[in-house]
């Protein structure tokens, strides 16, 4: 069990520093490898209409004129131990973890992320209780009851809704439930301790829009799960010996076929939780991700950067915490561990 | 050897040729064919192949269609539009008739028009037809390359190699990928690699989206590769001193190719999806040329006056997401051996 876990927390370790590495190689390689040169990195840095003085400035703060090794060695410790940058005489602080500095808005990155994180946590959380359940349980039931009207219906729904980009589902939702029709408030976001109701209210549809994609995907893997594992031979021993259908189904069928969907969903709520971009954007909800797209916009490249590594810590800190469930729900990594 | 018991007459006589002729009926037939009869009595996969040429025509004929049955898809039409909600006119001479709820559906602009700019709808959507299904199969055949040489090549050798390339899929297959995509499209600048323009963009997305699919396809045809290695055909090669490269690519692949063919069909429509999801957050195709992403994007703005402007080219996506979907869901059933007859 101790060498289980202790070998989980090494891979999330290798892969936080793969993910750093990737993601300083998109923003300090991949553009000299398009052809830019230093001045026009440090101008994307800096933002629109630079002086020459500002594009100087930023070659400094960033060593962009050093090596490449050397620049990589002040993005990680920039990371971990932050970061200080010089304006005229003033000496900002970007304190750790420095998720870069906006040299367009003269905000650190990081507290940003932070602000706007309740958003997305609620957006994410909200939409994965609602998706994990209702899809593992349309699942089930379609894979029991296989080939009736539900399943069918069910099944014809859920590649619907794979086939259904969620900004589509989110327009949709818009323009008829909410303008037309008037069904839903119009959504946003209020802080759960201002007004819990509102909270709820201006969340539903992101919910129901991010959770409906997602559901649907679980619904299809559930069912083709469920399915294989029926068809196992310990299924027909545990029918054979007399027990009731309903313990069959629960106890011995859907352990095996909850293991991979827990997986999954570990990834899912990572990624969704690292900047659900598209719900945020199509409802124009402050998160984490449409802080990203903004940035965009006003091309705050050190904002984007912040975003993607603060996405990339997400989804690997909600990996590691799935391979730990694991060895609770899964009795044979504690076995083997 | 005792004849089958439901043989044909001819076939107890026990002669050599009444029995080959017998079987050739049934069991001779190659997986290929076996699927291909599965296939066609699997209406649905049916419709979704039809609807998929269908597509592949009208990206095809796009300026044909234009031509015949639309306008330029960058002409404006703002007589038609009512200047203060920038929806579509019920009668374009009379400024105070109010808006129609079709979003000027007629037989001169089959899907409508765009709000403000008054485009034609009906151009706009199938030029967009275009630029998806080109990003998306490029970007599937870079997947299909990176993933077919990266998993033959782990499944085959094996070790170290094998555990590299499995670890660098999983790695992948975690990553935030739109948020990559987005921190790619943002750092890469207006001109590179001799590129410029649209011509860039769409280079650019193939390569975001093949470099961040591959391990869909690299995962199947590792796996594949593990069960093929050990098979008698392959040890016979071997032993006749074939090299690995031979074994690889003359032994191996065309054994893949069913499975590498079902599986890319199946990652057309995800590449598709990922396409619109950038040209939806602006780091796609730059406007003018259309998009279906694109449009969505700017009817976020006019979805109260112009439900149309949603429906049309959101419809347009699950359309064609849904025809490759059903596809690929039949193909994957007809030349899976474990399903029945």
């Amino acid at each position: 069990m101790l060498t289980y876990i202790l070998r989980r927390l090494g891979a999330g370790v290798l892969l936080l520093a793969i993910v750093t590495m990737v993601t300083f190689v998109i923003f300090y390689v991949v553009p000299r490898l398009a052809g830019q040169t230093t001045e026009q990195l440090a101008t994307m840095y800096v933002g629109k209409a630079p002086t020459p003085e500002a594009i100087q400035a930023t070659i400094d703060r960033l060593n962009l004129d050093q090596p490449i090794a050397l620049q990589f060695w002040e993005f990680i410790k920039g990371i971990f131990v932050g970061a200080e940058y010089q304006f005229g005489r003033d000496i900002v602080q970007c304190s750790a973890p420095c998720f870069g500095y906006s040299f367009q808005t003269y905000q650190e990155v990081f507290p940003e992320i932070i602000n706007r994180l309740p958003v997305t946590l609620t957006l994410g959380l909200g939409a994965g209780v609602i998706w994990l359940v209702g899809g593992v349980t349309v699942g089930i039931i379609s894979a029991i009851k296989k080939g009736s009207i539900f399943d069918r219906l069910s099944m014809g729904v859920a590649l619907a809704g794979v086939s259904m980009p969620v900004f589509f589902t989110g327009l949709l939702a818009l323009a008829f439930l909410v303008h037309a029709w008037g069904i839903f408030p119009s959504p946003g976001y209020t802080p759960i301790t201002e007004n819990p109701l509102a909270w709820a209210t201006g969340m539903i549809l992101p919910w129901l829009t991010l959770a409906f994609l997602q559901a649907a995907q679980y619904a299809r893997q559930t069912r083709a799960g469920m399915l294989e594992t029926m068809g196992e031979d310990y299924i027909r021993t545990a029918r054979a010996k007399g027990l009731k259908e309903r313990t069959v189904v629960f106890k011995h069928g859907l352990r095996p076929t909850l293991t991979p969907i827990v997986t999954i969903f570990g990834l899912d709520i990572g990624l969704v939780l690292g900047g659900a971009v598209l719900t945020e954007q199509v409802y124009s909800l402050n998160g984490i991700g449409r802080y990203a797209v903004q940035a965009i916009v006003q091309s705050d490249l050190p904002v984007i950067l912040g975003v993607t590594l603060f996405g990339a810590f997400f989804v690997v800190i909600c990996n590691l915490i799935v391979d730990l469930l694991y060895a609770w729900v899964d009795p044979r990594v504690r076995v083997s561990g | 050897m005792t004849a089958p018991l439901d043989a044909p007459e001819s076939a107890q006589k026990a002669e050599p040729e009444a029995i080959t002729e017998g079987v050739r009926n049934t069991a001779n037939r190659s997986l290929r064919q076996i699927a291909w009869q599965r296939f066609k009595r699997d209406k649905v996969a049916m419709a979704g192949g039809v609807v998929v040429i269908l597509l592949i025509l009208t990206a095809i004929l796009a300026p044909v269609l234009t031509k015949l049955f639309g306008y330029p898809p960058n002409e404006f039409h703002q007589n038609l539009i009512d200047p203060l909600t920038g929806g579509v006119l019920n009668d374009p001479n009379d400024p105070m008739s109010g808006l129609d709820k079709t979003g000027g559906i007629s037989g001169d602009h089959l899907l409508g028009l765009e709000p403000v700019n008054g485009r034609d709808l009906f151009s706009r959507i199938v030029y967009g037809a275009q630029i998806s299904l080109l990003v998306a199969f490029c970007a599937t055949l870079l997947c299909v390359f990176i993933g077919t040489v990266l998993g033959i090549v782990a499944g085959y050798f094996g070790g170290w190699v094998d555990t590299v390339i499995s670890r660098a899929m999983d790695i992948f297959l975690a990553f935030p990928l739109l948020l990559f995509a987005i921190a790619l499209a943002g750092v890469i600048p207006d001109g590179a690699f001799g590129l410029t323009g649209n011509g860039l963009r769409v280079g650019v997305l193939i390569f975001i989206i093949g470099f961040f699919n591959w391990p869909y396809i690299g995962r199947i045809v590792r796996g594949q590769t593990l069960s093929l290695k050990e098979r008698e055909f392959v040890e016979a090669a071997r032993s006749l001193g074939a090299s690995n490269t031979h074994i690889l690519f003359r032994e191996l692949l065309p054994n893949l190719v069913t499975p590498i063919l079902v599986y890319s069909t199946l990652l057309i429509p995800t590449n598709i999806i990922f396409e619109a999801s950038l040209s939806f957050l602006g780091v796609g195709i730059n406007p003018p040329t259309p998009s279906w992403g694109g449009m969505l994007s700017n009817s976020l703005q006019y979805y109260t006056t112009s439900p149309h402007f949603v429906i049309i080219p959101g419809l347009a996506i699950f359309i064609t997401v849904l025809a490759f979907n059903l596809l690929g869901d039949g193909l994957r059933d007809a030349f899976d051996p474990r399903s029945s007859d």
